[in-house]
């Protein structure tokens, strides 16, 4: 017995030792100034990874993106391992409360959702409005040709197919914007279901990341669902037309993305675009946010890697814009460019604002 | 005497002094190898137990670290988990229940319909056709579908199975989602079984010979020996493998939640969508900020966990009661 006994305690203490040095050599990465770290948003992470690669090739510094999912950059933001996180919604106060210091939201681009169907000899945009969208995603229109759709697009036949519906089943950005879009609309919506991540949706088929909801989408007859701008364009799906405030009923577009970002926005920038008040605005848009905390002296960083940060991410919301578009991606409009200056403008190190 | 004999063979006695120091260096040299070689026998149990020890550790702490992890949803949910029906990651109210029935459905599902297709199989490979090219060939192919990753199967059920069973499904007059229970458990029953057919197999080819000519020798027929002294002998092997078959199923992951629909209500029939624990925790983990989401997957981690262990005790127990009989 005391040889067995001793044998555990011997393999516990190898094992353990086994770990620890596995946990202490993570520690070491990212020490060299040259190289910064990032995390977060898989939505963004197209247009990162060209402006990153478009910004070494001009001042040599190396930025290394992990698309882990906007939880997973705030974590690491939280953990302190990443400079910078890229999240899809703002903090939530939990969130904002574990990260100990204060931390900025920058705008980096926005996005739109578009609500994407596959109606058997439908080719034309379907209107949309807002009580009726939410309608289908509560369960309580259940077929194509029922009078509420019908009434918004005389002169469309459309057939009577059951509606099967389509979301996201990992916890993703979209679903955020998308649910808070539905939240605002309807408050059957908000008081049944609520918004975020990822909710308990009350009917339908879960699909993981965007192309799992356009895989459901394209391969299932009757199916309505909702993806990225991006998705919807590449591979061609039919795109709604939702009716915004001003009773427009807008499709999807770049252009429409930004006129939803025009308006103004509040000092942090930490806002919802959904439901936009301007003018040709497409309604279901949102922003992704870069965010770093406010007082960059924290765990031993350097003036200068400090400073490389900022001047990154500063050319990102200024040089960067121009290869948002090709990627259809919504560039930053000019309010919400001149909050997202006077946001980078407020970091500091040991006080002292970093960028004049 | 000594005298004597010195004096009639003084080589003797040269020999035989130098054979007694030989004698006593090799007596030595070889007491030396023993030694070595008690060492090195040592060392080496010492290793092997060390190395089974470290696998209980490891196992053990999974428990542990899951336990631990999964606190913060106990406290905030208690028994609730268990038999809540509502995952809602806004309000923060966290039920496994439906995931519990789509795990347990789909696997027991995926079960009977792989049970026929690999007892054929072991016997067919083990009664029929123990040697030759055929039952090389089919062997190999077997293997093969164990060895397919498992995302694969989750393609080939997107692009092939699902427009099928959206065809039949239309045929029936149901929803024609194509994806649901049904179509994630004929997934599973293809990818499950290469387990029971390859350890019934080798459990049939060992029945002995003497058992089954005794049978054909009393008149008889080959279905006859089959069913009457070939499976009753291997029942415990087959039952193993019908055991590691349901614990491939249970765990299974990607090529389930790319078919099941991943809905989180209740499947209400068959051809519905549904939702495993394996596949919850796959979606949601990467992105679930909050203490008690996050918390609440790693309790339904633990939960297949139990289950898991819950599933092989029994089916042990059963095995042992077949090899007693």
């Amino acid at each position: 017995m005391n040889y067995l006994l001793k044998k555990i305690k011997l393999s516990a203490a190898v094992l353990l030792a086994a770990s620890l040095l596995g946990a202490n050599t993570l520690q070491a990465q990212g020490s060299d100034d040259n190289t910064i770290l990032g995390a977060g948003s898989t939505f963004v992470y197209p247009l990162f990874s060209k402006l990153f690669s478009v910004y070494n090739q001009k001042t040599g510094l190396q930025v290394n993106y992990q698309s882990i999912g906007s939880g997973g950059g705030i974590l690491q933001l939280t953990n302190k391992t990443v400079d910078f996180g890229d999240s899809d919604a703002p903090l939530t106060d939990d969130q904002a409360s574990k990260m100990g210091a204060p931390a900025l939201h920058i705008p980096m681009c926005a996005g739109a959702v578009v609500i994407t169907y596959n109606l058997p000899g439908i080719t034309a945009n379907l209107n949309f409005t807002p009580a009726v969208l939410a309608n289908i995603f509560l369960g309580t229109v259940k077929m194509w040709n029922d009078p509420s759709i019908v009434a918004l697009n005389k002169g469309i036949s459309i057939p009577a197919f059951p509606i099967i519906i389509a979301h996201r089943t990992d916890g993703s950005g979209t679903t955020n914007i998308f649910t808070h879009y539905l939240s605002a609309v309807s408050p059957a919506w908000a008081s049944k279901v609520g918004s975020g991540g990822a909710v308990n949706w009350p009917a339908g088929l879960g699909g993981k990341g965007s192309e799992g909801v356009a895989g459901l989408v394209k391969q299932t007859p009757g199916t309505i669902g909702y993806v990225e701008l991006a998705y919807a364009m590449q591979n061609k799906m039919t795109q709604a037309k939702i009716q915004n405030t001003k009773g427009q009923f807008v499709a999807p577009s770049v252009a429409s993305t930004i006129a939803a970002s025009n308006i103004t926005l509040p000092a942090d920038s930490k806002i919802f675009i959904v439901n936009s008040a301007a003018a040709n605005a497409y309604p279901i848009a949102g922003f992704t946010w870069a965010l770093i905390y406010k007082e960059q002296n924290y765990s031993g960083r350097s003036a200068v890697r400090a400073q490389k940060l900022l001047q990154l991410l500063w050319w990102n919301i200024h040089e960067g814009q121009q290869y948002c578009e090709p990627l259809t991606y919504a560039p930053l409009s000019p309010a919400a460019t001149k909050t997202a200056e006077a946001i980078l403008k407020s970091a500091t190190y040991n006080g002292k604002a970093i960028l004049k | 005497m000594d005298n004597n004999q010195s004096n009639i063979y003084p080589q003797n006695v040269f020999a035989g002094k130098y054979l007694n120091k030989s004698l006593t260096v090799k007596a030595a040299k070889t007491a030396k190898h023993s030694n070595k070689q008690i060492r090195v026998e040592k060392v080496f149990k010492q290793a092997l137990v060390l190395i089974a020890l470290s696998m209980v550790i490891i196992v053990l702490s999974i428990f542990f670290t899951l336990v631990v992890q999964s606190l913060p949803s106990i406290k905030a949910l208690g028994w609730k988990f268990l038999g809540g029906k509502t995952w809602d990651p806004v309000n923060n109210v966290f039920g496994a229940y439906p995931f519990l029935i789509g795990t347990l459905i789909t696997s027991f599902l995926a079960l009977v319909i792989s049970v026929p297709f690999s007892f054929a199989i072991a016997i067919f490979l083990g009664e029929y056709y123990p040697k030759g090219w055929l039952s090389e060939l089919l062997k190999n192919v077997i293997e093969l579908i164990a060895a397919i990753p498992s995302v694969i199967y989750g393609f080939w059920g997107v692009f092939v199975l699902v427009p099928i069973v959206r065809d039949l499904e239309t045929k029936f007059g149901i929803l024609p989602y194509g994806i649901g229970i049904f179509t994630a458990s004929l997934i599973l029953a293809v990818m499950i079984v290469p387990y029971a057919a390859s350890l019934g197999r080798e459990v049939v080819r060992m029945v002995p010979s003497a058992l089954k000519e005794g049978a054909y020798s009393l008149g008889a027929t080959r279905f006859e020996v089959i069913k009457n002294v070939v499976v009753p002998y291997a029942k415990s092997g087959l039952f193993a493998g019908i055991l590691l078959s349901l614990g491939r199923a249970l765990g299974e992951t990607m090529a389930v939640t790319m078919v099941i629909g991943n809905s989180p209500l209740i499947p209400d029939s068959i051809f519905a969508p549904g939702h495993t624990m394996a596949s919850v925790i796959a979606n949601e983990f990467t992105e679930a900020a909050d203490t008690v989401y996050l918390s609440s997957l790693i309790e339904m981690g633990l939960l297949l966990f139990l289950v898991t262990v819950v599933i092989n005790v029994i089916g042990k127990r059963i095995i042992k009661r077949f090899t007693n009989e």
